[in-house]
Order: C-alpha cells, then sequence, then structure tokens
C-alpha cells in the first residue's frame, strides 16, 4: 500500500550514486527524469567527470581522439553534488551511510553502487611497475599508453587476446607498429566466441601483420638498469625485445570497499535480483541498496536464471535506468533487467557484434555470409535452442537473431536466409575451451519491444 | 470493412491525406485480402521484418503475384531485367553487399568520409542561387523553382553527370518513378513496356558517359566507379549501369518530395517555422521528424519471404509479395506518442523514414543535408511565406509521394 513514503523520497530524499562513470551518471540522468527532486550525490575516485571507455581502446589509441576528450555527452542537466577524487571505503547499511576516504560520511536514503571493475593488474608488482607497462581501463591509462605509441616503440607486447587486447593489436597495426601478441588460449577471443570464431580472429591478427603466439604464456618481464621494459620472457622458453607491454588480462570487480559491511559482494561482483536490488550477505534482498553495470551479478530468466555478470556498455546503460527506475516505484511497479546482452567490438577494419550469451553455446552454425569474407552471421546453438550469435561485418540482421534468442528459437535454425552459402549448412561444435554447462530447466520466454511492455512467459520443463 | 482499403490508398484522391488510411489499415497488422499482397502496417513489425534474413528482395523469389498492383513493374523483375540488371536495392546479398560496398567507396567512410561533408559549401551555393533566382515572391512553385533543381543539380554534381542533359533523363526518370506506382487505372503491360524503353535509355545514355570517363576521370563518383579498385573489386559494366541508374533516380524522385514536404508541414506550422528561424539548428531534429511524419517514400513493396514465415499470428507463404507501409508505421501510437502531432522537439525518434537493415537508404547522409540546408535556408530567407493552396496537388505516385506544385507567396526574399 503506497503510503507516501515514496512522494517524499521522491520530494526531499538523499540518493547517493557511488562510481561516477556510465552506469553512475545514467542512473542519476533517469532518476531526475522520473521526478527525482531530491539531494543528489555523485561519489568518484577518478578526479574525473563520467567519461567514455570504448574509445579508450580504439580511437585514442589511433590518435584519433584524445583520452581527456572522452567525456560522455549528458542527457539532461543532473544538478548532483560532487564528489570526485575520492573513494567510498566503506558503508554502513544499518544507519546508511557511505564512508569516504577522507574520512567524511554521506548519508542516503536510496543508494545506487556501480564501481565497475578496473584491469587484471599484471602478478608480479615490480614488473607491473616497470616504465612501458600498461594496462588500459581508466583515462589516465589512455594518456599514458598514447603517448608511449606516439613515441614509435620498436615492438610493443599485447598480453591477452580478448576484446580489449585485440582491439590494442589492431590500433598498433594500424599506426605500423610491430606488436605481438600473447595468448594462453588457442586463438583470439577464444573465450568470448569459441575456437571456430578465433581461427577466424588469428587469421585476421596475422594477415594485418601481427606477430600472433598463441598456446603460451609470458612468464617475466624484464627491465634495463632505468627501469624501462625492455624484454619478455614467455613459457615456451623464446624471449621478446619489447618497449612497451600491454597487460590484458580481464578485470577485478570493485567490490573491496564493501568488505565487512554485510552486502553480498565479493570477487565475482555484487549479486542483486532481476530489480537491481543487491542482496546481503545472507541472501536476503535489500529494499535501498541498488547497483547496475559491471560490478553487478544478476539472475537473468532467459538464461536459466544464470547470474550473469557483464562487462558490456549497453547492459551498464539498461540496467542503470531499471535500478534508477526501481528506486522510485512502488514494488509492483517496478520493472526486471531482463535485456539481452549485446556486445560490439572493432579490430583490424571489421565490425564485430555479438547477442545473448555465445559462450554458453556448444554448436556454431554459420547462417549467413562467410568465414573466408569474413563477413557472416553465426549462430550459437544450445541444447536444441538459440542461445547467441555473432556478426563479423554483418551486423544490420543482427536484431532478428536477438528475437531468437528472446524466443528460445530452435537450433539449428529450420528456415533458409538469404546469403546461406554452403559452408553454412549445418552445425559445428563451436570449441570453447571449457564449456560451462548450465542445468537444463524450465524456460522464459520474452517478448514485447518497450521496457515497460516487456514480458517472461514461463514454460515448465518438458515442453 | 478494410476491404478495398489498398485500392483506397492508391486512389489518387486520397493522395494528399493518406494518413487516416494507414490508421484503418493498422487495424490488421498483417493485411491481406485475398489475391494482392500481404501488407505490414505497424512499426515493430515493419522494423522487424526490415531485419528478418528469410525475407528476400530479390524479385526472383517472387511467385504468388496475382493480384499485386505493383508486381512486374520496377517493383517486380520482368520489365526491368530486360534493359539492366537489377540494381542493388533489388538483390539480396552476398551481391547486394558487394555492390553496395564498391558504390559507398567513393561515396562513404571509411574510403571517403569526406564526400558529403566536402559538398557542403556546393550545397549551400546553389541553395542561395535557387533563391535568389526565385522571381516574384508572389508567385512561387517551389517545386519546379526549388525542390526539384536543387537535388537534381547536386546528384548530377556527384556523379559526374552534365547538368545540361538534365530535360533528357529528366523524362526517363519520370518514367521509370512511375512504373513504382500501383496506379489502378493504368495497363500494367503498357506500363512495362514504357518503363523498360526508358531504362534501356537512361542505360546507353550513361554507358556513354562511362565510356567517356573511363578515358578521362575526372573528381566524380562515376569516374571512380568505373576504375574500380583491383581484381575482385570492380563491377562488370551492366552493375554499373544499373548502380549509377539508381543513384541518378533515387537522388531525383526523394529529396525533392523530403523538401516540398519539409516546407508544406513548416507553412502548416508557423510556430515551428518562426522558431527554426531563430535556431537554425533546430532542423537537424526537424528533418528527422520530417521523415517520420510525411516520409517521402511511403511503403517498401519488394519484399518475399524465401519461406513460410509466421507474422502476427498469420501466415505468409513462401514467394508472396509483402508490402511494408513505412509512413504507417511512423505514426503507430504503439510506437510514437501522438504519432499525427508534428514536433521535432520529440525525444525518441527512430523512423522508418529511411527504411532499416541492409536495405536502408544509400543516399541517406546526402538527403539528410540536403534537406536540413534546404529548409534552413527557405525558413531565413523567404520573408512571411504563405501558401496559396492547401492542400496542393500531388504527383500521382502513392509510393513516392509528394505535392506536384507547391505555390506559395512571401513578402519578399531576404539578402
Ligand atoms: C578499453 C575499454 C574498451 C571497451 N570497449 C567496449 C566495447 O567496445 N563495447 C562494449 O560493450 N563495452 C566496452 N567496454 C566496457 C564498458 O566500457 C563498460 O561495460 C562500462 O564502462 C561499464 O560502466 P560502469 O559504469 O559499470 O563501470 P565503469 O565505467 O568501470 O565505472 C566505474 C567507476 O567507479 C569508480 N570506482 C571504483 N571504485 C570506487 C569507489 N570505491 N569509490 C568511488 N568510485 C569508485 C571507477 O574508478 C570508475 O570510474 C570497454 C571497456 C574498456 C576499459
Amino acid at each position: 500500500m503506497p503510503d507516501g513514503s515514496l512522494d517524499r523520497l521522491k520530494r526531499e530524499g538523499r540518493i547517493v550514486v557511488v562510481g561516477a562513470s556510465l552506469a553512475g551518471l545514467r542512473a542519476a540522468e533517469t532518476l531526475r527524469d522520473k521526478g527525482f527532486e531530491g539531494t543528489l550525490t555523485m561519489i568518484g575516485d577518478e578526479p574525473y567527470e563520467p567519461y567514455d571507455r570504448p574509445p579508450l581502446s580504439k580511437q585514442v589509441l589511433l590518435g584519433k581522439a584524445t583520452a581527456d576528450h572522452t567525456a560522455l555527452p549528458r542527457r539532461r542537466e543532473i544538478d548532483a553534488e560532487w564528489r570526485l577524487g575520492v573513494p567510498a571505503s566503506g558503508l554502513d547499511m544499518a544507519t546508511r551511510r557511505v564512508k569516504l576516504a577522507d574520512g567524511d560520511e554521506v548519508p542516503y536514503d536510496r543508494l545506487m553502487i556501480a564501481t565497475g571493475v578496473r584491469a587484471r593488474p599484471w602478478p608480479n608488482e615490480a614488473e607491473g611497475e616497470l616504465d612501458g607497462v600498461f594496462v588500459l581501463r581508466t583515462r589516465d591509462d589512455g594518456v599514458g599508453l598514447a603517448r608511449h605509441l606516439d613515441a614509435g616503440p620498436r615492438r610493443v607486447l599485447v598480453i591477452g587476446a580478448g576484446f580489449t587486447g585485440s582491439e590494442i593489436a589492431s590500433a598498433c597495426r594500424e599506426r605500423g607498429l610491430e606488436v605481438t601478441v600473447a595468448e594462453r588460449g588457442d586463438a583470439p577471443l577464444v573465450g568470448a566466441l569459441g575456437g571456430v570464431i578465433g581461427a577466424v580472429a588469428a587469421e585476421m591478427h596475422r594477415e594485418n601483420g601481427v606477430d600472433l603466439r598463441t598456446g603460451v604464456m609470458v612468464t617475466r618481464l624484464e627491465g634495463d638498469t632505468t627501469g624501462r621494459v625492455r624484454a619478455a620472457h614467455f613459457s615456451d622458453g623464446t624471449t621478446l625485445e619489447c618497449d612497451v607491454v600491454v597487460v590484458s588480462l580481464g578485470a577485478q570487480r570493485n567490490t573491496e570497499w564493501l568488505a565487512g559491511s554485510g552486502l553480498g559482494a565479493g570477487p565475482r561482483g555484487i549479486a542483486c535480483d532481476a530489480g537491481c536490488r543487491a542482496f546481503d550477505v545472507r541472501g536476503i534482498v535489500t529494499d535501498d541498496v541498488f547497483v547496475a553495470g559491471d560490478v553487478a551479478r544478476s539472475p537473468h530468466p532467459l538464461f536459466g536464471y544464470q547470474f550473469l555478470s557483464l562487462e558490456h556498455w549497453g547492459n551498464a546503460v539498461a540496467q542503470a535506468e531499471t535500478a534508477a527506475h526501481n528506486m522510485l516505484s512502488e514494488s509492483s511497479d517496478r520493472r526486471p533487467h531482463i535485456w539481452v546482452p549485446a556486445f560490439w567490438s572493432s579490430q583490424f577494419g571489421v565490425n564485430i557484434k555479438s547477442v545473448g550469451v555465445p559462450s554458453m553455446g556448444t554448436e556454431i552454425m554459420i547462417t549467413q555470409g562467410s568465414r573466408a569474407e569474413r563477413r557472416f552471421t553465426g549462430v550459437y546453438g544450445y541444447q536444441g535452442r538459440v542461445i547467441g550469435a555473432v556478426t563479423f561485418d554483418n551486423c544490420r540482421w543482427l536484431q532478428f537473431y536477438e528475437q531468437q534468442i528472446e524466443a528460445t528459437a530452435p537450433f539449428p535454425p529450420p528456415f533458409p536466409t538469404v546469403d546461406r552459402r554452403s559452408d553454412g549448412q549445418r552445425p559445428i561444435p563451436a570449441d570453447f575451451p571449457d564449456p560451462s554447462v548450465p542445468t537444463h530447466g524450465p524456460t522464459i520466454t520474452l517478448s514485447g519491444y518497450s521496457p515497460a511492455d516487456r514480458r517472461m512467459t514461463f514454460t515448465p520443463a518438458g515442453h | 470493412m478494410a476491404e478495398g482499403i489498398l485500392k483506397q490508398i492508391l486512389d489518387y484522391s486520397n493522395r494528399s491525406n493518406p494518413y487516416p488510411l494507414y490508421e484503418e489499415l493498422r487495424k490488421t497488422p498483417v493485411f491481406h485480402d485475398g489475391t494482392g499482397p500481404y501488407v505490414i502496417s505497424t512499426y515493430h513489425d515493419i522494423q522487424s521484418l526490415l531485419h528478418d534474413p528469410r525475407l528476400s528482395s530479390d524479385a526472383h523469389n517472387l511467385t504468388a503475384t496475382a493480384g499485386d498492383p505493383l508486381a512486374g513493374g520496377e517493383g517486380g523483375g520482368g520489365g526491368e531485367e530486360a534493359a539492366l540488371p537489377p540494381s542493388f536495392l533489388k538483390l539480396d546479398p552476398p551481391e547486394h553487399d558487394r555492390l553496395r560496398r564498391m558504390t559507398n567507396r567513393p561515396f562513404g567512410p571509411p574510403h571517403s568520409p569526406h564526400r558529403i561533408e566536402g559538398m557542403r559549401d556546393d550545397l549551400h551555393g546553389i541553395v542561395s542561387g535557387l533563391i535568389d533566382n526565385l522571381g516574384d515572391p508572389g508567385r512561387i512553385d517551389l517545386v519546379d523553382q526549388f525542390a526539384y533543381p536543387f537535388p537534381v543539380t547536386m546528384i548530377c554534381r556527384l556523379l559526374g553527370v552534365p547538368r545540361e542533359d538534365e530535360p533528357r533523363f529528366h523524362s526517363w526518370a519520370d518514367t521509370i518513378a512511375a512504373g513504382l506506382d500501383p496506379d489502378p487505372d493504368a495497363d500494367p503491360a503498357e506500363r512495362l513496356r514504357v518503363t523498360h524503353d526508358a531504362r534501356m535509355e537512361l542505360g546507353m545514355y550513361l554507358a556513354g558517359l562511362i565510356e567517356e570517363r573511363r578515358k578521362n576521370p575526372q573528381d566524380d563518383m562515376l569516374s571512380e566507379l568505373a576504375a574500380g579498385h583491383g581484381q575482385d573489386d570492380t563491377m562488370s559494366t551492366m552493375e554499373l549501369l544499373s548502380t549509377s541508374a539508381l543513384l541518378l533516380i533515387a537522388g531525383h524522385e526523394t529529396t525533392v518530395n523530403l523538401i516540398t514536404n519539409g516546407m508544406l508541414t513548416l507553412l502548416r506550422h508557423p510556430d515551428v517555422l518562426a522558431d527554426l528561424r531563430e535556431n537554425p539548428e533546430l532542423v537537424v531534429p526537424l528533418v528527422e521528424e520530417l521523415l517520420r511524419f510525411e516520409p517521402p517514400v511511403q511503403l517498401l513493396p519488394q519484399r518475399t519471404p524465401l519461406v513460410d514465415i509466421e507474422v502476427r499470428g498469420v501466415t505468409i507463404p513462401k514467394g508472396s509479395s509483402m508490402w511494408l507501409v513505412l509512413a504507417s508505421g511512423n505514426r503507430d501510437p504503439d510506437r510514437f506518442e501522438n504519432p499525427d502531432r508534428f514536433d521535432p522537439y520529440r525525444k525518441d525518434i527512430q523512423h522508418l523514414g529511411l527504411g532499416s537493415g541492409i536495405h536502408s537508404c544509400f543516399g541517406a547522409p546526402l538527403a539528410r543535408l540536403e534537406a536540413q540546408l534546404a529548409l534552413s535556408e527557405l525558413a531565413r530567407r523567404l520573408d512571411n511565406p504563405g501558401l496559396v493552396e492547401d492542400p496542393p496537388p500531388y504527383r500521382q505516385n502513392a509510393v513516392l509521394r509528394g505535392p506536384r506544385h507547391l505555390e506559395i507567396t512571401c513578402d519578399g526574399i531576404r539578402p
């Protein structure tokens, strides 16, 4: 029963957002859009106003944009109190206060956590601190790396061939720099897209002049007497001279500041329900702490209620909007965050996009185009249904496959499509290094278009 | 009740305001009256179908065309093929992708990122010149004196087609565009023949030009297309002819309507016109709203499913003709708030006016820039403009819809 407390919250409540980047900003804008008139505090450990990260590994490294010019466009005024350059260091859920590293405390009625992830550092701290060794997550990282690339290094070593690593390698080649990529797996992008697509990616690297080394690990970075990196040692016994190293080994969730707070936060992120409300350590959902973006881990009905943590730009935006909506809604008006994961990347002149969760797929079928031309659509199947899709320079079809995923359409797709080639007649194993097989259960399908009329349909198991 | 609604939409007497008919049509989102095309009229359905790989744009896949007033014309395969091979507009991938990609090379990013922006001064010069020469401010036909000559001059310049030849290809372009019009009274065989002849003549004319450009390359798209780029990246002569014919005709027959519809709409909304005069930057969202509100291409008649498909519970058999009524989707209240209101200030505007998916309007960047420049300059320079006749007389065509004349008056032309 509405008791007016929501109106009061909207009029004079205090909302604190921790993590002043993409998800934090979009949440703040949505709050104001929904009529929140109270005090809004934005806490961010970086000294900068919210900026955009995807350009850091693309335009910025190519010199087409500078890292300090990637500020996020504002959708509207948010009239917030900004606490920038100071990390949140703790949370007291009982008294509803966020503690800041400078000793201050900020009280809230509703809290939004969007602290994202940070780059996983090189495991050997001393080696990681050598001049010329980088990670790429922040604006400062982007500035430093771009400056070193401008100086014309003789060879760049990229460790890790995930999306970011591959983009960095691509940018280096475009600038005419010699680059080596070291990847522990059998091919670039295998973790996200599997070996079949990984093989296409490997070809792309090699054709563009990348010295791609797979199935190998970097064991040690070596500096010269002035503390600059000069060489890397590999698990196969070889040594490579290089003067810039980019460590691209994935990310770690920024949750340490919540240790001891009683919130269900850990190395895998902050667990929350589909309405973006955080769980406490007892597995009980909180009513006033919300989470969004890379740091969140939420159950997805479409994917067997698996808790998904997504490091996707679009997810951060959509989840932030949902969280903000729910923060200001009666329980009956809350909406689930049932975003279908989607991701894009651009490397070696190719536009790569994916929807769904390709990594759950056990099989893949090339339904349109051809791998040889690097223009194709690949559809991932899992236990007889479509679970994900990827396109290389073919993204205008993707929306259709997204609908197929939402409708849990059968795999392999039983219909002909335009541009079906001979190598796309049947599915082949998708070839993921370590298939994670979620349990088979009842299915949920999604329908509807706008967030407000999105519907879930429940089909019991066995149907 | 919905019986005969297609006929009504095509009926010339409804040309000036087809929107109530579209509203009626949307009550049966997949409309089919037994023999004719399957007509799709709601936003989300159209949007999905434009991205559906089970739908072909290639007329060869069309089987059940009985009763489709557009079959066989430019919309169908027959008439066109004998004269020129189908342009990429009517091909599926991979041929579509290959041709569109090659055509894009001299036109847009990544290879020619500055082509369109680089034409801004040219565009501006042409707009100014045309406005300077409008003559008696008491009697202006905005179509003949401005909205038509402007894009035609531009497309000629872009392609490298001599502007002096305009009277010749004007009539071919007219005829070919008319072939797209499902005029229920016209004799289909006759229309087919006339269209065929016009394509033939246009093809021969372009062949002469291309020959010339091969010998004497200039800084224009025809020269660059003719030159090709390496073994795999060269168009055959026939492909080159149908591609350039497509560009020439599309450059003729669409932007003219966008500009005319735009001015008509502005004159019907004097408050917006006044705001545009004060705030020229309003023209950017304004043109987007125009593309929603009065799209120059009202419907896409060129789609057919490769397999039986289901849309809203209706099975559309393989090989059927489908019409996607973009202009109706753009006014779908399930997608846009107050869809029948012209509101350039609306926040959320993802219209279907330029299509979507792989066949989305190739010339969109140019069309947008042309319309933006034209409308902001007209708003700035025409002093107290007014409509002489509302509604104005329309062109016959129901697909490429727009006024044939737009008579306006004003108190004077500002410098
Ligand atoms: C180089 C790069 C390229 C990318 N490219 C793509 C791409 O092509 N496509 C795509 O979909 N996604 C891409 N991403 C991912 C995308 O940028 C993220 O999904 C998105 O930034 C997530 O937003 P967020 O707000 O959740 O987290 P973040 O953007 O990480 O923001 C979290 C913020 O919180 C701050 N913070 C952390 N701890 C605290 C604390 N205790 N107190 C205060 N503040 C704190 C952080 O410093 C940071 O500013 C890319 C990311 C990177 C780094």
